[in-house]
């Protein structure tokens, strides 16, 4: 019985995104304030710093059948040593109800800045890295993950 | 699925020193965002574990801050250079304040 409920549930936070998508194609201008946010969000951690490109592989799949269980791996190049290492990588989604999706907090002693989980996507939309490196630069990272709703995997 | 959260970690016993290992954990948590609403439209309350923290022998390697966007039964991985023998300590911080915990040990030849 208790199955069932989650189920049911389940089909009605589909539904929601779905609608949530729709109006996302019919008002473009909502995704561009979800830029913003993020935009607001990285500018509460850091201030107008320069934020450079490059050093950091975003991996996210094309298109991703669940929104539901969508997986990330961030990995920055960095010699992971003492005197140069990353410190902190933020990961945010512009399209979602909330930027935020996950902050971590790396040291030397991991030898690699590389990270996976697995997050949850309202629609389609662009994934936004930020990284911050201990001598305090910072190295930003792009993907966009296309969701489908009620397809083939749903 | 309002049972404990279970912890399950998968690494290597045994490395060299200097190698690089992964670390993968899983949780068994449903991760509720707070963003949807029960058959009655009221919001559902939030209740996500919203911390992750992996030590060594004590001293912190490894944090992971999660939001409402990561996935019930929330997966982690990341590396860890094995430079010693010692004990991993992981801890899942929930919502309501409650700590999970999971020990492992790492043998370094």
């Amino acid at each position: 019985m208790k199955l069932k409920a989650v189920a049911k549930t389940r089909r009605e936070a589909l539904a929601l995104a779905g609608i949530a998508g729709l109006a996302a194609l019919i008002a473009p201008r909502i995704s561009l304030a979800d830029e913003q946010v993020v935009a607001a969000e990285i500018k509460k951690l850091y201030g107008d710093k320069k934020i450079e490109s490059g050093r950091i592989k975003l991996d996210v799949p094309e298109i991703a059948e669940n929104g539901l269980v969508v997986p990330v791996t961030v990995d920055v190049e960095s010699p992971m040593t003492e005197q140069d290492y990353v410190k902190a990588v933020h990961i945010f989604a512009d399209g979602n109800p909330l930027p935020g999706i996950v902050s971590y907090k790396f040291t030397p002693a991991c030898g690699k800045a590389s990270a996976s989980t697995r997050m949850r996507l309202a629609q389609t939309q662009n994934i936004v890295c930020i990284a911050e490196m201990s001598n305090g630069n910072l190295h930003m990272a792009k993907a966009s993950v296309k969701v489908t709703i009620g397809g083939c995997g749903g | 699925m309002a049972n404990t959260p279970t912890p399950r970690v998968r690494l290597p016993a045994q490395a060299k020193s200097g190698e690089l290992i992964e670390i993968k954990t899983l949780i068994s948590h449903e991760m509720e965002s707070g963003q949807r609403k029960d058959a009655a439209g009221k919001i559902i309350p939030r209740k996500i574990i919203n911390k992750f923290v992996a030590s060594f022998n004590g001293k912190v390697v490894f944090e992971a801050e999660w939001n409402p966007a990561i996935s019930a039964n929330p997966y982690q991985s990341f590396f860890y250079k094995a430079v010693e023998s010692g004990e991993f300590t992981f801890t899942w911080k929930d919502d309501d304040g409650s700590d999970y915990v999971a020990k492992n040990k790492l043998t370094v030849a």
